[in-house]
């Protein structure tokens, strides 16, 4: 979705220039290579794996996540990270459950417009006060957290599965759930704007280097405010849609979906200093967390831990492949 | 007299504002204590403070560790996770006698803390990352190790450590005060604590001037996680039992906290032990201060949040005049 074309002096290299290709493509597309890899071996291993309905499970899965992801490939790009999504994504579970009653089309739109004016308020901290947006949406988290909770009374809020708000977590759209259609739209869009638009292009110049950024006249208050503001909005939808799955309003839903949608990112090839890095990969990223997933439920046998365990691990070999991948590209 | 008096005036006052941006958090924390005087029940007893004195040790343990990190300009997210594994390793040495136990414990936090150097200082992954990596797969090697179970600690010494007293100090009390006198002389009195300060400001700057900045990455991380592995036996102490699945949850975040709202920045360059201690006094009194007063507890983490905001953009004021 996002090739980006190579530098004209790495290709002129001579003898080195395919190495260099290759060690470029395997840390920007090695998240595609390892899910296709995982992929395989689980569908020779399990026989059901590759079933119509396991996939869309695993789809599903990830759905939720994968909006945060759309928004936190932005944030990360321009060199920041946004720790306050997995407590956006309670709050706007909560805001859903309860305007849900009121009017039901509330509890779709009000989730997304209230996050993504917390987002605003957090990319407004960040870009125009000049906080530290590790410590401005660190507030985020714990102070969101804090009201999700205050809102629901601490406890999940019951949404009537009659109205006709469930049907965007469980409704079906041609045979695919909602949410998957939803989540595909949104990785779509963010694609397209990250490589195509020249709002795409300065998120990267900014994560590249902000200094320069700003000295070419680039507009990088703007776009960085867009870019907290959009992972809000996402985060909220995100809740709004898996409030409507779960047919509740979680307070203590999301609890550190940041650490998983941060490393959904980094796993598919976006560096975490910025600059680099493409929708496409968190796309792979996103997905190789959910096969994971599925595959450890599949086995049966290991606890939920072994799924951090593996989570981790992978985090680990990712960033070792990538700090690998670096040294030789520079060489 | 008179212009003298006028000339006088405006210099106190920036004077004033910048002794109060240096020591907000003591300001704050006497402001709170004062407060609580007034509307807490039976607040000034030695229950109360010994009961927040204790639950407040681990968090000091552990933001000590990580207030060197974010002074080298780095970070441990780790600490929880490694608290996780220390409750998980204790129980299964402690046949061979309570000083095995804490050895072998604290032998595995050096452990995690050597990877995290490594990765920061060897490889050159960012810290957040190197620790994030650690923070999500250390709790899920501490249950697998634990069998997913909490086991029941009987020894007595370990149990000393939790909830024993010495001349009427609890034990974790004890333990968090030497912790912290040892880092304020590693901190401020050793060449040690020179490097970690100069690391931070700038790192190739002392690269370039000599100094073993590997070295210092590496021990940072392996102190950080020691303390945080103290803090998990520590806690595992005062439970009576392991807990690898709750114990050290979400901690690092009131560590950074404790840190930042103590005055020092996250650029690095700076470690301010004190103001660490206070922070974490600071939202621990908090958090009792909600608790005690029968309010919502969930306002607390709202107040904790708009103060840590307000705490770091009144400090950016002083870091960039």
């Amino acid at each position: 979705m996002t090739t980006r074309p190579a530098d004209p002096e790495s290709t002129a290299g001579g003898g080195f220039a395919w190495r260099e290709r290759l060690f470029t493509t395997l840390q920007r597309r090695g998240a595609i290579a390892v899910l296709i890899l995982v992929v395989a071996i689980a569908a020779l291993t399990f026989d059901n794996f590759l079933s119509a309905q396991n996939l869309q499970n695993i789809v599903l899965q990830g759905a939720f996540l994968g909006l945060i992801v759309v928004g936190m490939t932005f944030v990360i790009i321009s060199g920041g990270i946004d720790l306050s999504v997995g407590s956006m994504l309670a709050l706007g579970g909560v805001i859903a459950a309860q305007t849900v009653q009121v009017f039901w089309p509330l509890a779709l739109i009000l989730p997304p417009l209230l996050c993504g004016l917390i987002g605003f308020g957090n990319g407004l901290l960040i870009a125009k006060a000049k906080m530290s947006f590790f410590i401005v949406t660190l507030a985020g988290l714990l102070g969101i957290r804090g009201l999700a909770l205050a809102l629901a009374g601490e406890r999940p809020i019951r949404i009537d599965g009659g109205s006709p708000f469930v049907w965007f977590g469980q409704g079906q759209i041609l045979g695919v759930a909602v949410p998957i259609v939803i989540v595909v739209v949104a990785f779509v869009v963010g694609g397209l704007v990250l490589a195509r638009t020249s709002y795409g292009r300065v998120i990267f110049a900014i994560g590249g280097s902000e200094e320069s950024a700003r000295l070419m006249g680039l507009p990088v208050d703007r776009t960085k405010i867009i870019a907290y503001t959009t992972s809000g909005a996402l985060a909220g939808l995100a809740g709004a849609l898996l409030a409507a799955r779960i047919s509740a309003g979680d307070p203590n839903g999301g609890l550190a979906w940041e650490l998983d949608a941060i490393s959904a990112v980094v796993v598919g090839g976006t560096l975490l200093t910025g600059g680099a890095g493409s929708m496409s990969g968190s796309l792979a990223g996103v997905l190789l967390l959910s096969v994971l997933q599925n595959l450890i439920n599949q086995l049966g046998t290991l606890g939920s831990y072994a799924q951090q365990l593996v989570s981790g691990f992978f985090l680990i070999a990712v960033v070792l492949v990538q700090a690998y991948l670096k040294r030789k590209q520079r060489l | 007299m008179d212009r003298g008096a006028t000339a006088k005036g405006p210099s106190d006052l920036s004077t004033v504002t910048s002794w109060v941006r240096g020591r907000g958090v003591y300001l704050a924390f006497v402001v709170l204590v004062l407060f609580n005087l007034i509307i807490t029940p039976n607040f000034a007893s030695v229950v109360t403070v010994t009961t927040l004195l204790i639950t407040v040790s681990p968090i000091v343990l552990v933001s000590l560790g990580v207030a060197l990190a974010i002074g080298t300009e780095g970070i441990d997210l780790s600490v929880g996770s490694v608290m996780a594994l220390a409750s998980a390793f204790l129980p299964l040495y402690l046949g061979y006698g309570w000083p095995v136990a804490v050895l072998v414990v604290l032998l595995v936090g050096a452990l995690a803390g050597l990877v995290n150097g490594s990765l920061v200082a060897f490889v050159g992954v960012q810290p957040i990352i190197a620790t994030l990596a650690l923070l999500v797969g250390g709790r899920g090697l501490a249950q697998i190790f634990a069998g997913g179970q909490s086991l029941p600690i009987t020894d007595p010494g370990i149990l000393w450590l939790g909830q024993g007293r010495l001349f009427g100090v609890p034990a974790p009390v004890i333990v968090a005060v030497v912790a912290v006198i040892v880092m304020a002389f590693l901190v401020n009195r050793t060449t040690f604590g020179r490097y970690v300060v100069a690391v931070g400001g700038n790192r190739s700057a002392s690269y370039l001037s000599g100094h073993p900045v590997r070295r210092t990455l590496l021990a940072v991380y392996v102190i950080s996680a020691l303390l945080a592995a103290l803090a998990g036996i520590i806690a595992t102490a005062r439970l009576g039992a392991s807990d690898p699945s709750n114990i050290g949850l979400l901690i690092e975040l009131s560590a950074i906290t404790a840190v930042v709202v103590g005055g020092t920045p996250l650029s690095g360059g700076k470690v301010k032990i004190m103001g660490t201690v206070m922070g974490a006094l600071l939202i621990q009194l908090i958090t009792n201060t909600f608790i005690s007063n029968d309010l919502p507890f969930t306002w607390a983490q709202v107040l904790t949040a708009v103060i840590i905001l307000v705490a770091v953009y009144i400090q950016k004021g002083r870091g960039s005049a």
